[in-house]
């Protein structure tokens, strides 16, 4: 297969040239950052650190880390780099405990993050006679915005579905010939699963690649979701802190996602130690934005278990390889694409007048996530009609998803119902079998 | 005078309903009258029994969920049209039924008709008004 490139140059730079011009950013980014952002110059300070004893990528190890908790710290312009006046859009997601993440982008941010979802779009073997339907979620939520932008840096006709309304989807796809789809797994999954309820074969689909991220997902479903749409499943990896979809993608070869290196430096720590480990380890994945001028965040810590790889890649990428996650080193659950952390959800209890006493039940049926929550009320909160205990559920049902952006389905239980280990409740079970 | 009644929260899983039934039994609390809600995830047992007090002390102590409030019994005739008559009362007086359940009495011909309504004094005056009788704890322990 003949190989395209978005940007042949950086895309195969040789490993040493990019060190080079990984090292000259980083410089300039330091600087930047100490001059802009208090919160990380204290940082650096706190460390001892200042931004002349950064003078190339290797001296990375010295800087202070960044995690969510930091940007909770500092919402909503604490990690700010750049005047608001300079600044052109916000993307956003949910934080840990009900503070959202708010990411800042000027024009050249937009131009930087869109250039690699057109990195992504064009390893899938996207060109300008592509119709690439785009049905991630648009809005605050990355994943629309990103790859519609580099649908369009790509020159394909591009197609803003959004998520969700299927049957739309289809009627574009079918009517419109679109040849690219980017979405969630295991959305792909289910239009694919529509499509074969409708009797359409997998050569009556003009699809012919695939770009899902935004959920873990294995290696089986990526096999089904090929076989189903008779397409190519290409893996891509974000996450809204650096910029979105578009951190890392999938070539033909699919082993693993390249790293957008030039802007987005990776390295594998040790989560315990926080020592940075060698290449092959497995260990928590930190990105560290080289070029971004609003919200460049420097080793942010994304909890991620990963493994890097510079093995030699067939399709003549030089860009580092990152496994696909394989776990996570918080209690973070990525449920239909959404960031869930429990720390949310008993937020949301305590504020509407309930106990913490909850247990998260997700589940996977006909390739969507189900998210179910059992509360367990007290006394006082139960009654003997029936409407009122189904709207208690609704009205929490509603207040969880203002907080979360997805909607559970919310089950009250009776006191003490809710199963407890050595006298600890069990928050989550996660039923899905994922990788 | 209103009736006191017991609903227990019932978990939809096997077995749930039959230890709640046990646990009465073997304190000798003796089951009125009862009626289910149930929905998807769970049902609600409404009970009319012959001892409240020890009903709902030893169903808290098992840890059930339990809420105790009053509603209205009317005794009403055992014949067809005597559950419209006393139904139309009400209808009439605008007040309006939460939920409803019927049971009959093992010594006298008659049967017994118990409404949750928001003003259980209202729903009572109105049936008596009318002609017709409510029932007491004290019938209840009678029957």
């Amino acid at each position: 297969m003949a190989q395209n490139y978005y940007q042949k140059e950086i895309e195969t730079m040789p490993v040493e040239e990019m060190k080079k011009l990984q090292s000259e950013k980083l410089v300039k980014q330091v600087k930047h950052v100490y001059e802009n952002v208090p919160y990380y110059r204290n940082l650096m300070d706190e460390k001892g650190v200042k931004p002349e004893d950064i003078k190339g990528i290797e001296d990375l190890h010295k800087l202070p880390f960044l995690t969510k908790a930091d940007l909770r710290d500092a919402y909503p312009y604490g990690l700010l780099a750049k005047p608001l006046e300079d600044c052109v859009r916000i993307q956003s997601t949910s934080g840990t405990t009900g503070r959202r993440v708010v990411a800042f982008y000027t024009q050249n941010d937009i131009n930087l993050w869109e250039d690699c979802c057109a990195r992504a779009i064009t390893a899938a073997g996207g060109t300008n006679k592509d119709v690439c339907q785009v049905a991630y979620g648009y809005g605050l939520f990355t994943g629309g915005p990103g790859l519609n932008g580099g649908s369009h840096k790509v020159g394909c006709l591009t197609l803003p579905m959004s998520s969700g309304n299927t049957e739309r989807q289809i009627q574009f796809m079918m009517d419109l010939n679109a040849s690219i789809i980017c979405c969630t797994p295991s959305y792909a999954a289910y239009i694919g699963e529509t499509l074969k309820e409708q009797g359409y074969k997998p050569e009556d689909i003009p699809l012919k690649a695939g770009i899902f991220g935004a959920e873990p997902w294995t290696e089986e479903m990526r096999r089904n979701i090929e076989a189903t749409l008779g397409i190519k499943a290409y893996d891509i990896y974000g996450l809204t802190e650096t910029s979105g979809p578009g951190v890392a993608f999938e070539c033909s070869e699919q082993t693993g996602m390249h790293v957008n290196e030039d802007h987005f430096y990776a390295e594998i720590i040790d989560p315990d130690t926080g020592e940075v480990l060698p290449e092959g380890s497995k260990g928590e994945l930190v990105f560290t934005s080289l070029d971004k001028e609003a919200f460049p965040l420097l080793r942010y810590r994304t909890r991620d278990i990963c493994v890097l790889s510079r093995k030699k890649c067939s399709c003549g990428r030089t860009l580092i390889k990152m496994a696909k996650p394989m776990g996570r080193t918080d209690d973070m659950l990525i449920i239909r694409g959404v960031n869930v952390f429990p720390s949310q959800i008993e937020t949301v209890l305590l504020k509407e007048g309930y106990e913490p006493n909850y247990q998260i039940v997700v589940d996977r049926k006909k390739n969507t996530d189900t998210f179910d929550i059992n509360v367990e009320m007290t006394p006082e909160q139960f009654t003997d009609k029936v409407s009122e205990i189904l709207s208690m559920e609704k009205s929490l049902a509603n207040a969880m998803k203002t907080m979360l952006g997805i909607n559970p389905a919310v089950h009250l239980v009776a006191p003490k119902s809710i199963a407890r280990s050595e006298g600890k409740a069990i928050r989550v079970i996660d039923k899905r079998k994922l990788i | 005078m209103a009736i006191k009644q017991l609903t227990v929260f019932v978990e939809n899983k096997q077995g749930s309903l039959v230890s709640i039934t046990d646990t009465l039994s073997k304190h000798e609390v003796n089951i009125r009258a009862l009626s289910i809600a149930e929905t998807q995830d769970f049902g609600m047992l409404r009970l009319i029994v012959n001892d409240t007090a020890t009903a709902e002390k030893v169903l808290s102590e098992e840890g059930y969920l339990i809420k105790i409030n009053e509603v209205v019994g009317i005794k009403i005739g055992d014949a067809p049209g005597k559950l419209s008559a006393a139904l139309n009362v009400l209808d009439e007086k605008k007040i309006n039924i939460d939920y409803l359940y019927a049971f009959m009495s093992r010594t006298e011909k008659h049967a017994y008709v118990v409404v949750r309504v928001e003003d259980n004094a209202a729903a009572e005056k109105a049936i008596e008004d009318a002609g017709l009788h409510t029932i007491t704890e004290a019938d209840i322990c009678k029957l």
